[in-house]
């Protein structure tokens, strides 16, 4: 008898599970997980993956996030203490309570990680070897990243300690000697071979030996005024202020009690609060442009000011004299950066007066080296691969063209870094893919609670002592789970629980995947989705 | 204050919603349309209740969209033991399932009878009526989209003011559904002064899974009313089902609460208000209301049944205090 007479009258299918019935057929748009660059990590001069390890500080899981970071940058104390912190500039969460306060979490970090002497990994032996001209932070970074790929690494540093800028630029209130000798120390601690108080007179004389070179011995020599000194003026300029401050503070000459710090730029402002420290009762800081154009950190020119230092604007000093300075008042025009001088002039009384106008490269060394060109900006000159016209030899740091801060310099450092290794094994360095940057308005508001930005003011008594301001544990996992994560997943599952067709699957992992045989592609998911991590793209 | 997102790696509080291992009582296949806040609704309802009673749940359902989407012969969308009769019976079914597994000892079962609005507010009230008056031991939730969409959107009582469906129509004058006509089934329900009655929606779903989980173990009838926008009957783009969701909570048209023996027992405070208009803006069957025709006292009218719900149901985010 034929089988289906065993069912009742008129059912002729047995039962069955609509999970035979294919519903993604009905679909014309699929919605697609991506991964966007955060705004942080795009502007990030050393490249630093900021989300992710913001994402580990919100577990509370600080090693991890500590790895993160020195992936791309092995000074996250320093870093959190005198990096310029471009990612809170465009941070997402601007356009909603305030920025994420980055740099203060990335120190708060740091020092967990010095507190808990934690060391990076050992590094297998090659056979290559590298020299590095200039132990600042570009030079470092280099060696860092060079020791990490296996390379043996020297550095010849002029000065008598290593650290470049962050020891001879930036005074100790915002850096304290300790923190940065222990990050240094780190790297040393890979195996690099350091040799200290060694001058390189000519790269030329210096290379024999070694299979590539990096050139980063920054920009030390400080720029001439045409200013007329007087014999006998007490003037000194910003290079030689700090390194004497550093190495030997009693060949510092006495300064008075009126100075007056010429210059807009960091150094200028690094300056005049150190000179403050050492005793001057005014400081006043004499700027061409309007206080608007101060090349200086904005927090930096707050602290100034809130210290009591006074920047007077549209001034030029044209003479120096014993106890005053001839200032010419400027006429600026914004809209076309046209600096004239007008017929105004003023006496300033001043005791001393330190030059902050900028410093550039002691072409000296490259000497015998014609292959090796200078441009006019006084800069050398190097093509995409970081190398100059000397097969093997690269530059970088403030030597070449570009912004002139320890961030950059250590991500100069990296690139440079992959760069050698790529020359060595004889191929090109490979591009770093990057994916667009992840706005706003790819974010849903409707998934986050305004939650204020935990702010600490860095501004203490006026000393060479730093404020102890890193948070607390617990305040690092409030501040850093206040990121949004622009343009990447957080396991938040609200794609999983609003698809009324259960067409994602949820991985042991907790990792995501779109079931195409059931998405009908209603786009909840993509509407629903906080981080903008997901998109809807035609079916093909 | 913001929305809790459905699940979160920093949260110990996770919704089963969240959980890879839900149950998926409605699993994948069933018909519903793209972005259908019914099928979502349902899912979530009876996966909470599923997780609540150790998978100890028997489903009976009317008939609707949710019945004719999910059981297209010979396929069957449903992962727990579910039961179909007629449009308007479903609440007594249930109370004869009810009663047959108390016969046999196994009140550990709970029972769920569900459909849309039109099957209980409509065809089945008086088969619901009996089913509170009686308290018997019941939890019928109504998936609320507002009108009979299975057969093409026509008016049910649960159709809300001025909005245009295939029998309210807009034309001249006539501005779609009369206002003051259609009934609040939660305060029927209320009025019966079962031991729960409460009000959820899919824009919320921790809200959602907290009620179901309480009245899941109630004994006696329970009455939960979910609101799920429906794209094809309201007129909007699939993918906005869970933001209108939202904002009819937000506007106030829809209110969050939890009655108990006829008294209101709490409501869920508004968080980030929308205008009701922007609302209706929304939905293309309240298009008439605006534009060249529009009506600014129907909008009024409707900022007032908003208003009403914000004082009485204590809505404003500091009212709970």
């Amino acid at each position: 008898m034929d089988k289906s007479m065993d069912k009742p009258f008129a059912t002729v299918l047995g039962p069955a599970t609509s999970l035979s019935n294919k519903t993604g057929s009905w679909r014309t748009m699929r919605p697609e997980y991506i991964n966007m660059l955060p705004p942080c990590n795009a502007t990030c001069p050393a490249g630093e993956n900021i989300q992710q390890w913001l994402s580990f500080a919100q577990e509370g899981k600080f090693r991890e996030a500590w790895d993160v970071m020195v992936k791309d940058n092995p000074f996250p104390a320093i870093m959190g203490r005198i990096c310029y912190h471009t990612c809170e500039k465009v941070c997402n969460r601007n356009q909603f309570d305030g920025a994420v306060n980055i740099n203060l979490l990335e120190r708060s970090i740091g020092d967990i990680a010095i507190a808990n002497g934690w060391q990076f990994k050992p590094v297998l032996e090659t056979k290559k070897k590298i020299l590095i001209i200039g132990g600042g932070p570009s030079g470092l970074s280099a060696a860092y990243f060079l020791r990490k790929l296996g390379y043996g690494v020297t550095i010849y540093e002029s000065n008598i300690k290593l650290g470049g800028m962050m020891r001879y630029g930036v005074p100790r209130y915002r850096l304290p000697g300790n923190i940065m000798d222990t990050e240094i120390r780190r790297i040393i601690d890979l195996g690099v071979n350091v040799v200290c108080d060694r001058r390189v007179r000519s790269v030329r004389d210096e290379i024999r030996g070694f299979d590539a070179t990096y050139i980063a011995v920054g920009a030390y020599r400080a720029a001439k005024t045409s200013a007329e000194i007087a014999d006998g003026a007490n003037v000194i300029d910003a290079v030689d202020f700090f390194r004497k401050l550093e190495d030997a503070p009693l060949g510092l000459p006495n300064f008075g009690k009126k100075v007056v710090v010429y210059g807009g730029g960091n150094t200028a402002v690094d300056a005049a609060r150190t000179v403050l420290r050492l005793g001057a009762e005014s400081v006043k800081i004499v700027y061409r442009r309007t206080i608007n154009n101060l090349s200086a950190h904005d927090t930096e020119i707050h602290d100034a000011l809130s210290e009591g230092i006074e920047v007077m604007c549209l001034r030029t000093i044209s003479a120096v004299n014993n106890g005053k300075v001839l200032l010419n008042v400027m006429n600026y025009d914004e809209e076309n950066d046209v600096l004239s001088k007008t017929d105004k002039t003023d006496w300033l009384p001043a005791d001393s007066v330190i030059f902050a106008i900028g410093q550039s490269l002691d072409e000296g060394i490259l000497k015998e080296m014609p292959e090796i060109s200078v441009s006019e900006q006084g800069v050398i000159e190097i093509d995409k691969n970081m190398m100059t016209g000397a097969k093997g030899i690269f530059a970088g740091g403030d030597v070449i063209m570009g912004k002139r801060t320890v961030t950059h310099a250590i991500g100069g450092g990296k690139k440079a870094a992959k760069c050698i290794d790529a020359y060595l094994r004889g191929q090109e360095p490979v591009a770093n893919v990057k994916n667009q940057t992840a706005a706003f308005k790819r974010l849903n508001m409707t998934y986050f609670s305004h939650n204020p930005r935990i702010d600490v003011s860095r501004l203490g008594d006026i000393s060479f002592e730093e404020k102890d301001i890193s948070y607390s544990d617990l305040k690092i996992v409030a501040e850093a789970s206040r990121c949004f994560s622009c343009g990447n997943c957080f396991h938040c599952d609200n794609c999983y629980g609003y698809c009324p067709d259960n067409a994602i699957k949820k991985h042991q992992d907790g990792s995501l995947e779109i079931n195409l045989d059931y998405c009908k592609g209603c786009g909840i998911c993509v509407a629903e989705c906080p981080c903008g991590a997901m998109k809807m793209t035609l079916d093909e | 204050m913001s929305h809790p997102t459905i699940g979160n790696r920093l949260v110990k509080n996770v919704t089963v919603q969240s959980m890879r291992d839900r149950p998926n009582c409605l699993t994948s296949g069933h018909r519903a349309c793209q972005g259908c806040g019914e099928a979502l609704g349902a899912r979530c309802v009876l996966d909470a209740a599923y997780a609540a009673t150790g998978g100890k749940i028997a489903v009976v359902n009317a008939t609707g969209c949710l019945e004719v989407f999910s059981c297209v012969y010979p396929e069957n969308s449903w992962q727990v033991p579910w039961l179909h009769s007629l449009f308007g019976n479903a609440p007594a079914v249930a109370t004869g399932v009810a009663a047959a597994f108390k016969q046999q000892g196994k009140s550990d079962v709970r029972i769920i009878a569900q459909g849309g609005d039109g099957a209980l507010s409509d065809i089945g009230m008086g088969c619901l009526s009996g089913m509170f008056e009686r308290n018997d031991d019941v939890l019928c939730v109504c998936y609320d989209n507002q009108a009979y969409m299975n057969t093409g959107v026509q008016r049910s009582g649960a159709t809300p003011a001025f909005a245009r469906t295939a029998t309210t129509l807009p034309t001249g004058n006539y501005l779609g559904n009369d206002a003051q006509t259609g009934k609040n089934l939660p305060k029927i329900a209320m009025a019966h002064e079962i031991p729960y009655v409460a009000t959820a929606s899919i824009g919320n779903i921790h809200d959602l899974e907290e009620k179901v989980t309480k009245a899941i173990h109630i004994r006696g009838a329970k009455y939960l009313h979910v609101h799920v926008p429906c794209p094809l009957g309201w007129g909007y783009s699939p993918s906005d089902t869970i933001k209108i969701a939202r904002a009819a909570v937000q506007c106030g048209l829809f209110p969050l609460f939890e009655m108990e023996r006829g008294k209101i027992m709490k409501s869920t405070p508004i968080k980030d208000p929308v205008k009701v208009d922007d609302y209706l803006k929304s939905q293309r069957r309240f298009a008439h209301l605006f534009g060249k025709s529009a009506s600014p006292e129907a909008l009024a009218a409707l900022q007032d049944i908003a208003d009403n719900n914000i004082r009485d149901y204590a809505l404003a985010e500091n009212a709970n205090g």
